[in-house]
């Protein structure tokens, strides 16, 4: 039982690092950083680490995401579209 | 699964997906998250391989004795590398505003072509 | 497009390299080699239930300290970063009444819950690190809901410094008593308290509220830092 409960959590913290690298809205990327430190943090329940767990929601979750947001509101909320040439071009 | 280990699967896979970030991605706050999550993969890395099947936490009481409780070293260290984790991401995150003020823009190749 | 395809076949390289190394680490197998020492000693040498509390504090406090050095050194960072001859907050308006009349009422309450993560952090799981983390995320919740809000730096700064002083303090007081640095001379000489009591483990409680002090205001000065933006003087 506990263990089909982890397979999902697991799931659902890969789904949401692709999206959150996926994503082109910085913001909804930021969002889906919290999600997966969010899962994270109830992995490392299942995995007997309380202390962690706890660390994790507080920082991950919660802190990690907000200087994250002010970072953005800063700068720019929106990935650019275009495609250039690769990084080994460059060098 | 159960001889595998899922946990396993999913930090390499955070690893995996944050060094992808790092390598495509143009926009350096989406390198920053891809290194956030790269760090929860190494964290999550690091809690499994201290897991020991069938244990409690490792605070001791009469029905969790030093036989069975899990590693309490990796937690540890995960402990206080996530607080140090948020403190260095907080700084370069202030070097992102400090570019995007000087050059008005986040793309690391155009920051690149303006250098000297 | 190209590149795309080259960092997919370089990452699957990287994970088949970390999947190779990790078979020969069996997941949920009794692996511990100095674990097993601390985890049977634990209640004898430091007194405290919690195992990875002694670990952090006790067996491994030198390394604690290095830690909170380079939470000093970041948040230092992001200060000096970060500041601008005139700054102020951009936003207009303050939060909605439900936001700013239930942060009110959690306030004292979030505060609360920390300060108890970080003083029973021998015996529960938690300790000052997410105590401190918790304290800064209720100063934050007030950030968000009023825009006049600001912490008074006159009282955050000092504190900074005098915990970080403290933490050094108590392990020099340990160096006189007992002969080495960070030696826990409350636990091993004067031996207070019981085992599983509030009042245990030598100076774990100590040390645990100073690093929670001290995690609690710099992750608040490092918000405080990136919530206020540069007044634009020039086009």
């Amino acid at each position: 039982m506990s263990e089909w409960v982890g397979i999902f959590i697991v799931a659902l913290m890969v789904l949401s690092a692709i999206f959150a690298v996926e994503w082109r809205d910085l913001l909804a990327a930021v969002v889906g950083m919290a999600a997966v430190s969010l899962f994270a943090s109830i992995a490392f329940f299942f995995l007997q680490a309380p202390d962690v767990a706890m660390t994790e929601a507080a920082i991950g979750a919660a802190m990690s995401a907000a200087i994250f947001i002010f970072a953005i509101k800063r700068t720019q909320r929106y990935e650019s579209e275009e495609e250039g040439t690769g990084w080994w071009v460059r060098w | 699964m159960t001889s595998i280990g899922v946990y396993y699967f999913g930090a390499i896979s955070l690893i995996l997906i944050g060094l992808y970030a790092i390598l495509t991605k143009r926009n350096l706050l989406k390198i920053l998250v891809g290194l956030s999550i790269m760090e929860t993969g190494v964290n999550l890395l690091l809690i499994s391989v201290g897991y020991v099947r069938n244990a409690t936490a490792p605070i001791l009481s009469d029905y969790a004795t030093p036989t069975n409780v899990v590693d309490p070293i990796p937690q540890a260290l995960v402990l206080t590398a996530i607080v140090i984790g948020v403190a260095t991401t907080a700084l370069a995150l202030s070097v992102a505003i400090n570019v995007y003020e000087r050059y008005n823009t986040l793309d690391i190749e155009k920051i690149r072509g303006l250098r000297g | 497009m190209v590149k795309r395809i080259l960092a997919i076949i370089f990452i699957l390289v990287i994970g088949f390299w970390i999947a190779n190394a990790l078979a020969k680490v069996p997941f949920g197998e009794d692996k511990m080699l100095v674990g097993k020492y601390y985890l049977e000693n634990v209640k004898e040498q430091t007194g405290a239930i919690n195992a990875v509390t002694a670990v952090v504090v006790n067996y491994r406090g030198f390394d604690t300290l290095g830690e909170v050095t380079v939470l000093f050194i970041a948040s230092t960072g992001v200060a000096a970063l970060l500041w601008r001859r005139r700054e102020e907050r951009s936003a207009e308006v303050d939060g909605s009444l439900i936001l700013k009349t239930g942060s009110r009422v959690l306030l004292p309450f979030i505060m609360l819950f920390g300060a108890y993560i970080f003083i029973h952090g021998h015996l529960t799981p938690g300790g000052g690190f997410p105590g401190g983390a918790t304290i800064a995320t209720a100063f934050l919740m007030i950030y968000l809901a009023y825009k006049e809000y600001e912490i008074d730096h006159n009282l955050f700064e000092p504190l900074e410094g005098l915990s970080g002083v403290s933490y050094v303090a108590v392990g020099l007081i340990g160096l006189a008593i007992g002969g080495y640095f960070l030696f826990d001379w409350i636990w091993q000489i004067w031996e207070v308290g019981d085992i599983g009591r509030l009042l245990s483990a030598g100076f774990i409680p100590i040390i645990y509220t100073i690093i929670g002090i001290k995690v609690g205001t710099e992750l608040t000065g490092i918000i405080d830092r990136m919530i206020k933006e540069s007044k634009e003087v020039e086009g």
